[in-house]
């Protein structure tokens, strides 16, 4: 969710009418100040704002930036006992072996397929929701379709999944007697190779819509009135607007989400897949988090896992630049 | 005109009822589980409650509030979530404050506001994490749930965009002349003027601990430190008691589907009340979010 917050139309035309205007006054500013002799960093009179960034400084430097000097680790044998000082030097060993073993080929191959159809599912649908939604003329029945799309985005994959293994159980969950009635044999959705992918992509789409909707349907709205009443005129119904005006005008908007989440390429959903895998599925299922986990923390292998780790964060690194570039190229996205 | 036209009534009609089925979708695995949760233990053993309980019965919930293990990680996931806001908030807030300042005002902002951002871009990932809070030595307390996950650079930016846009700089630049310092003015007007969007960053964090349950699964040793979260994922999803040492009555109620969904609408409950009061502001707050300067 973090990372892919685009902007409505207006305040970015304002933004930018902003700055113009800022950099108009920098070149002639109204009344030139008498030259003084610069003092760098000012301490005297910021030393109260140092003070005020400096523990959330100390907590992230602890916490996100130790733990990237750990990274060497990913180089070395690393021993607990020895530590990243003392530990054998492997060079590119790890990575070597990870391009060897067929199941990390595996496990990339199902993180890019899982998180690309969950990409592609996660603008199109959001999307035809916000569509219709705009067509709803009854505040009252919107506002509580909203309300109620929204709710399971704030609950977590842990409740989720299990109340997901309840209803999918094979023998006799709510899903399977379901599928009884109209005479198709009970299956076991989560534990069968063939279904478990497609049991991800609709869980995750069912679980997330409503909050991705937001997004598309500020958009909507934001889109100038003025344009419609126009096309009303010219006599375009209801579903030319939506092709001619709606559409086009939310273009940017589908851009910035569509780049912004390329950069989660890598993150099919830990806490989904975690919560909802199993051995019988690792085939299709298993994604590059749930291994590191698995390799890294369950079997002890740390130089191993966070080599795959490292892996993972450095294209996904690559790719949220990437896509920042181009969401601030063709969408005038920016980010603060 | 094109609204009366017959086509756009046949829509209209099947646009309504699509989203009232996909509302009900979203809403039916919930009220599923609240009737099994409600219901006596062998109608739900047989597959026979859909949506309205059968033999209704509090007993699941007897049993489960009786059980102190859950207590006891209900009351650990409760204090959790309380220091974790605490501590988060406290960090954010007092560094969104110099960071809201201009480049001018405040020389070194591009370079304090770098250092978190690029922790959004970029982390070690979970081995090297686990390792050095390992070496910290916070296994197994609250503190190794709490500070790595303290800052929230994108948090933070919500935080400083709305100091930035709703406090007054006239305010401001007066209590500067009245004699003020910067953390005179941080707390006496920016932190009043800002109780709405400190409420909803709030609202967010307390659901992020609420709902994390992967951290007390690697830092705590001992189940008995498990936070309600990571306590049901252990016992629900992963059915795994080997670490729970309890004894084999206990056991059969932890794994009966009726207490089991008892806990798990036990554990969704604070969500449900608290998401009307998040939800008024979370679409102000992903606005807020886009708001540039």
């Amino acid at each position: 969710m973090a990372l892919r917050q685009p902007l409505p139309q207006e305040e970015q035309t304002s933004s930018l009418n902003d700055k113009q205007s800022r950099q108009f006054n920098k070149k002639k500013p109204v009344h030139p100040k008498p030259k003084k002799k610069k003092q760098k960093w000012n301490f005297k009179r910021t030393w109260q704002l140092h003070v005020l960034v400096l523990p959330a400084v100390i907590v992230a430097l602890f916490f996100q930036y130790a733990p990237m000097g750990g990274l060497i680790m990913a180089f070395q044998d690393y021993k607990p006992w020895l530590g990243f000082l003392n530990s054998p030097w492997v060079g590119f060993q790890h990575f070597k072996t990870m391009f060897e073993y067929d199941d990390a080929r595996q496990v990339i191959w199902n993180t890019l397929v899982i998180s690309l159809l969950k990409i592609i599912f996660q603008v199109a649908v959001p999307l035809m929701f916000a569509l219709l939604l705009n067509e709803v003329r009854k505040m009252a029945f919107k506002k509580s379709i909203q309300t109620i799309i929204y709710l399971p985005h704030f609950l977590s994959w842990v409740i989720l999944g299990g109340i997901l293994m309840d209803m999918l159980s094979p023998d006799g969950g709510l899903i399977n007697q379901m599928l009884g009635f109209i005479g198709i044999d009970p299956i076991f959705f989560l534990g069968d190779n063939t279904w478990f992918r497609p049991t991800i992509i609709i869980s995750d789409i069912w679980k997330e819509t409503g909050f991705n909707t937001i997004v598309f349907l500020a958009a909507v709205t934001a889109v100038n009135p003025v344009l419609y009443e126009a096309a009303i005129m010219d006599g375009a119904n209801r579903w030319k607007q939506t092709l001619y005006i709606t559409i086009p005008a939310m273009l940017p908007i589908i851009i910035v989400v569509a780049t912004l989440s390329l950069g989660n390429i890598l993150n099919a959903g830990f806490d989904q897949i975690f919560n909802l895998y199993n051995p019988l599925v690792y085939q299709t299922g298993d994604i590059i988090d749930t291994y590191v986990y698995r390799v890294g923390l369950i079997n002890g292998d740390f130089s191993y896992g966070t080599a795959v780790g490292l892996f993972k964060s450095v294209i996904s690194f690559i790719l949220v630049v990437i896509g920042y570039r181009l969401a601030y190229k063709y969408a005038d996205y920016r980010i603060f | 005109m094109h609204y009366n036209t017959k086509a756009y009534r046949i829509f209209t009609i099947c646009n309504y009822g699509f989203l009232f089925v996909a509302a009900v979708l979203c809403i039916l695995p919930l009220i599923h589980i609240l009737a099994v949760s409600l219901s006596g233990s062998s109608a739900a053993a047989g597959n026979l409650v859909r949506f309205i309980p059968i033999d209704f019965t509090l007993d699941a919930y007897d049993k489960t509030i009786g059980n102190e293990n859950f207590i006891r990680s209900l009351m650990l996931s409760c204090s959790r979530v309380i220091l974790g806001t605490l501590v988060s908030m406290g960090l954010m807030l007092c560094a969104a404050y110099p960071l809201s300042k201009t480049d001018k005002e405040f020389k070194g902002r591009k370079i304090y506001t770098w250092f978190f951002v690029f922790t959004m871009l970029f982390n070690g990932g979970l081995v090297p994490t686990y390792i050095i809070v390992t070496k910290l030595g916070l296994t197994d307390t609250m503190w190794a749930l709490v500070l790595p996950h303290a800052i929230n650079a994108f948090n933070m930016i919500l935080l400083l965009n709305f100091f930035r846009t709703s406090v007054p700089k006239s305010l401001e630049e007066a209590a500067f002349i009245d004699g003020a310092n910067h953390f005179q003015i941080f707390l006496r007007i920016y932190l009043p003027i800002s109780v709405p969007a400190i409420a909803t960053i709030s609202l967010f964090t307390m659901v992020f601990h609420w709902n994390s349950w992967f951290d007390g699964l690697i830092y705590m040793t001992d189940a008995s430190n498990y936070p309600l979260s990571t306590f049901l994922q252990t016992v629900i999803v992963q059915q795994d008691f080997t670490n729970m040492n309890v004894d084999a009555e206990t056991l059969r109620n932890l794994s009966q589907r009726t207490v089991q969904a008892a806990q798990i609408f036990i554990a969704a409950l604070p969500m449900l009340i608290v998401y009307p009061f998040i939800q008024r502001y979370f679409v102000k707050g992903i606005v807020l979010g886009a708001e540039k300067e």
